[in-house]
């Protein structure tokens, strides 16, 4: 069963891969944003996953709700500062 | 197994570093990609067992910074203005992949994760795990380290980190006005 857990976090990280291009390739700003917002998606699942792993799930389940209010400030400082500043 | 997640994750963690610093040009691309750097760098973290300082990193990396970084694209220009940048030098190129191989090459000497009878476990630790709450009545040995035993070190860091913050926050309304 761990190891079946191990492959997950293993997929995910290549998953994560995919994301990753379109952050650094990304023509537009909002290309980068919205990559960025998948790869935090995929961030959280893998603190959940890792937590099962270790099976300490309370502790990681907390962490993970911390990067998924995080993950919304930043969104939101971007946007701000998009709105403000016009597309560059 | 376990080998392969650790060279995962220190793969997408060294390419995001070498994205943000040289395949970018506008720099709110960069503080984007530094973002998901520190998400990584969290999740390194927490992979080996150091949760708070992956929520720290979490917190201060992935939130802080990156509202910090874009408060300062405010007053910059959004683009890397140097003309063109110097390209890296040949020694350089083929001199750091050999020593990134070296240091993984040594790091195959070094005991397992977790092992309990490596020099880090056998040394002082066990002094603070056994004799820590009787010394300080505190559950948390990582706190009583931090706020017992170390207590004037921890002082004096947070008066260098409030003497810092108090000079930016006048050299910005020096600014500002």
């Amino acid at each position: 069963m761990k190891d079946f857990f191990l492959l997950v976090i293993i997929m995910l990280s290549i998953l994560v891969l995919v994301y990753l291009y379109r952050v650094v390739q990304g023509p537009t700003v909002f290309d980068r944003v919205l990559g960025l917002n998948g790869i935090s998606t995929k961030a959280i699942i893998l603190m959940v996953v890792i937590g099962t792993v270790y099976e300490r799930e309370e502790m990681f389940v907390d962490i993970s709700t911390g990067y998924a209010l995080l993950n919304l400030v930043g969104a939101l400082a971007v946007a701000k500062f998009l709105e403000q500043r016009g597309l560059s | 197994m376990t080998y392969f997640v650790n060279i995962t994750l220190l793969f997408l963690l060294v390419l995001t570093a070498a994205s943000a610093t040289f395949l970018v040009k506008e720099l709110i691309s960069s503080v984007i990609i530094l973002g998901s750097y520190s998400f990584f760098l969290a999740i390194v973290w927490a992979w080996l067992g150091a949760v708070d300082v992956a929520f720290v990193e979490a917190v201060i990396g992935a939130g802080l910074a990156t509202v910090l970084f874009l408060v300062t694209l405010f007053d910059t220009a959004p683009k890397d203005t140097r003309l063109r940048r110097p390209p890296p030098p040949l020694a350089g190129v083929i001199g750091l992949p050999l020593l990134g191989f070296l240091l993984l090459f040594v790091a195959n000497d070094l005991p397992p994760f977790g092992d309990p009878a490596s020099p880090a476990h056998v040394h002082i630790s066990p002094v603070y795990l056994q004799q820590s709450y009787a010394d300080t009545l505190t559950p948390n040995v990582v706190a009583s380290v931090l706020m017992d035993y170390r207590a004037f070190d921890t002082l004096i860091e947070t008066v260098v980190i409030f003497t810092a913050g108090i000079a930016c926050a006048l050299l910005l309304k020096e600014s500002g006005s």
